[in-house]
């Protein structure tokens, strides 16, 4: 578990991903910045990881995301308290751990960065969820501020011409919203560009996790997990895009010379769902020991790929049912086509889905998935129960048992 | 009280009033699991709209398709569709509301085998004209799908004759409830709670001169239950399965005069406009009726809704009535105990799961909450 190592291994030094240190440093500057912005007269909106935020960047507002600070709470492994305290308040254990700990940070101040930026307005939108939705309920009494909701119809077998003018309908209100909130017009010829940015960082990322398709794989699902921050919080700007540009060149670069991230990557596996935070190393290492590499997962991918589905000339009639369509959206039988061609894309031996708790609509639904991908492609699926912020729902040795039983299954 | 006592059989035993309602009426029957369900469409189809409360089995079958963590209506339900329980349906419709309900309706066509199976996609927030045009495209997509699947047409005239019925069902079970309210010796909870239950899944041509017959009987100074004086209690929840908390209730010293449950007021409250366009009509009252946590009206119109609620029905606590692991009611929690904290309601919350806890543990509760009261 604890990294054994004192003295650095050049091997283990020679696998690390160099950019890394650059997105460290880009991540504490958006964050910095988010939190001055009300010093540097800028507005701040909290808006859902799908949300359209080309909307706020063009109109200069500052997008703060609380699932990226929910992700931030789990990695520092400070989520139980945060839970704890929620609980506190009355939200049920059941409830979403992103948003317990989210919600707990409004009231304490705590967490990883003290809490996030106060917002000035709420941007939802519920194609991920109807948690989000009551989240942000949550925080529009806790802030007293206006809230804008998205509502993205979801698609059960297709997305409807009535949803579609709906979705549409909606953008002209959001930037409607906007221009009250910030007491502005819009500018138009900016909102395509921001696309056009948006589009291009999507691409770009999108050619990061296709080198994993490489053998073996020069990145895993958790370095993914890791490198997704900026897709998420800086989609739509340049620093994004150089960002992706200068991390694909280093993945291209390490096939080039024969580095993968698991030494002897044997078996090829795919990650469902969410990660879990506080656990993405350990996981890792148990992975790797049985010469194992997560190379891909429907997580990451889940925003690239809506990107053919918007027309960079026409974002705002485009934008919103590309958006709708996002992978989580969607019926069983439509993930199961995304999950099909990820399968066949990465070449993998098995499926391993995390069964997150805290994430209905992406787990309920699994075992069917897990049951399809049987029956049609012949891979075998390992389900890890678990959590994706809350740690009291992971059990180390359970899990542990069922990798090792479900790994001994493909070493056949 | 010939009335009441079919309402009650039908309520008692529902599936076994299902399996017998196309042999009777030749009606088709029409599953569903959410007060959003466009009932008037299926009615007027010339079907039954049969709601779907979870169920009385151990969860076996359903725990191939979904987690623990999900709640017992959504589990149950699925139990009883594939054990077979549920072969008198003729399909489904899954109106959009939870994450959990919208998983469910996958899983549910993908394998419980019903001859049809129709999503309704309503909108999630249901305050801006935008969503009310939305909702009124989404009805009509419903309707022209339960066409296709019932093989009907639904004319105007039929979509008129269910409204007025929905409307006379709707007001006089609201006459019902006030009357329960006014006097609680004229019906007891209990009863009642089997008089909506049975409102839900009858045949609705047989249901209303039941509901008339005995809204004239209590009317007419009928007494059916013992007007025992007790402290008067308030539901607000999502379902409520356990016709024992009604009667647990009574005995610790307490009555349940309102609600604000799926299974209550939320199903015959508003009603529908007889002179406008018939699907706009019925579209307003789905967007104008008090929400299902689920949707969006305001970020205070259901804690609003239910100080006023305790107010006007002068209900001196409050019950919240959760299933487990229901998202959306858990999380407007908080805030709804805290907006009644602040009016000096007491409230407490019981949150159940396919089976109630213990009686005694019930009881301690109760008994401990009904001492607030006084």
């Amino acid at each position: 578990m604890a990294d054994q190592s004192t003295a650095k291994d050049p091997e283990k030094e020679r696998r690390k991903i160099k950019s890394v240190s650059k997105m460290k440093e880009i991540m504490t500057t958006y964050y910095i910045e988010a939190k001055t912005a009300r010093e540097n007269g800028k507005k701040v909106a909290w808006i859902t990881s799908g949300g359209p935020v080309e909307f706020l960047i063009a109109m200069d507002v500052i997008p703060v995301y609380p699932e990226n600070h929910g992700a931030m709470i789990g990695a520092s492994k400070m989520g139980v308290g945060l839970c704890e305290k929620a609980e506190e308040m009355g939200y049920s254990r059941d409830l979403c751990s992103y948003a317990r700990s989210d919600i707990a940070c409004s009231v304490t101040d705590g967490g990883p960065i003290g809490g996030l930026p106060r917002p000035d307005f709420l941007v939802c939108c519920n194609n991920i969820c109807g948690t989000v939705l009551k989240w942000y309920e949550v925080a529009a009494r806790f802030y007293n501020v206006p809230l804008f909701i998205l509502d993205t119809p979801f698609i059960h077998t297709q997305f409807s011409e009535a949803s579609r003018k709906y979705v549409v309908q909606q953008t002209y209100e959001y930037i409607a919203f906007l221009e009250k909130q910030c007491g502005r017009k819009m500018n138009f010829e900016r909102i395509n560009e921001v696309a056009r940015l948006a589009v291009q960082g999507l691409r770009l990322w999108q050619e990061v996790l296709d080198t994993a398709a490489h053998k073996p794989a020069p990145m895993t699902a958790f370095d993914a997990f890791f490198h997704l921050a900026l897709i998420v919080t800086l989609r739509g700007t340049q620093i994004a895009v150089d960002y992706y540009q200068q991390l694909v060149a280093e993945m291209r670069q390490r096939i080039q010379d024969g580095i993968s991230m698991v030494p002897n990557e044997k078996y090829r596996l795919l990650w469902d769902n969410l990660p879990v935070w506080y656990r993405t190393k350990w996981l890792s290492d148990k992975f790797s020991s049985h010469n194992a590499c997560l190379v891909g997962d429907t997580y990451t991918s889940a925003w690239s790929g809506i990107m053919d589905l918007i027309d960079e000339n026409n974002f705002i009639e485009t934008g919103a049912v590309a958006y709708s369509s996002v992978y989580i959206n969607v019926s069983l039988d439509i993930m199961f086509e995304t999950l099909k061609k990820l399968i066949k894309k990465y070449d993998v031996d098995g499926l391993v889905m995390h069964s997150n708790r805290s994430c209905k609509p992406y787990s309920l639904g699994q075992y069917d998935l897990g049951q399809m991908v049987m029956r049609e492609l012949k891979i075998p699926t390992l389900i890890i129960e678990a959590d994706m912020v809350d740690e009291r729902s992971f059990s180390e040795s359970q899990i542990e048992t069922r990798i090792d039983a479900f790994m001994e299954t493909l070493k056949g | 009280m010939d009335a009441l006592k079919t309402l009650k059989a039908a309520a008692a035993d529902p599936y076994v009033y299902g399996a017998a309602i196309q042999a009777k009426s030749g009606k088709k029957v029409v599953g569903n699991f959410c007060t959003y369900t466009l009932e008037e469409l299926i009615v007027a189809a010339g079907a039954v709209p049969f709601r779907l409360c979870g169920t009385k089995e151990d969860i076996s079958l359903a725990d191939k398709h979904l987690q623990s963590y999900c709640c017992s209506l959504v589990r149950g339900g699925l139990e009883d569709a594939l054990r077979g329980n549920l072969s008198f349906l003729a399909g489904a419709v899954f109106p959009h509301t939870c994450d959990s309900i919208q998983r469910l309706s996958d899983i549910w066509r993908l394998n419980a085998g019903f001859p049809f199976h129709i999503d309704v996609v309503l909108p999630v927030k249901l305050d801006t004209p935008s969503a009310r045009t939305y909702m009124i495209d989404v009805l009509a997509g419903c309707k022209a799908d339960l066409e296709a699947a019932l093989g009907v047409q639904i004319t105007p005239e039929r979509l008129h004759h269910a409204i007025s019925l929905y409307n006379d069902i709707r007001g006089t079970l609201g006459d019902i409830y006030r009357m329960r309210s006014a006097d609680p010796g004229v019906i007891s909870a209990g009863d009642l709670y089997h008089v909506l239950k049975a409102s839900m899944i009858m045949d609705r041509d047989e249901l209303l001169p039941l509901l008339h017959t005995l809204r004239d009987e209590l009317k007419a100074g009928a007494k059916t239950a013992p007007s025992t004086v007790g402290r008067r209690v308030a539901l607000s929840g999502g379902i409520c399965n356990h016709p024992d908390i009604y009667t647990i209730l009574e005995e610790c010293g307490a009555q349940v005069i309102w609600d604000d449950l799926c299974t209550g007021t939320r199903y015959f409250e508003g009603q529908i406009e007889e002179n406008i366009v018939p699907i706009e009509a019925i579209a307003n009252r789905y967007i104008t009726r008090m929400i299902c946590p689920a949707k969006h009206l305001s970020v205070t119109a259901r804690g609003e809704n239910l100080v006023n609620l305790a107010k006007v029905q002068k209900a001196d606590g409050v019950i919240f009535l959760f299933l487990k692991f229901c998202d959306p009611h858990s999380f407007d929690y908080p805030y709804l105990k805290k907006f009644l904290d602040d009016a000096g309601v007491p409230n407490i919350l019981l949150e159940v799961e396919a089976q109630l806890p213990s009686d005694a543990q019930l009881r301690t509760r109760f008994e401990t909450f009904v001492d607030m009261l006084k």
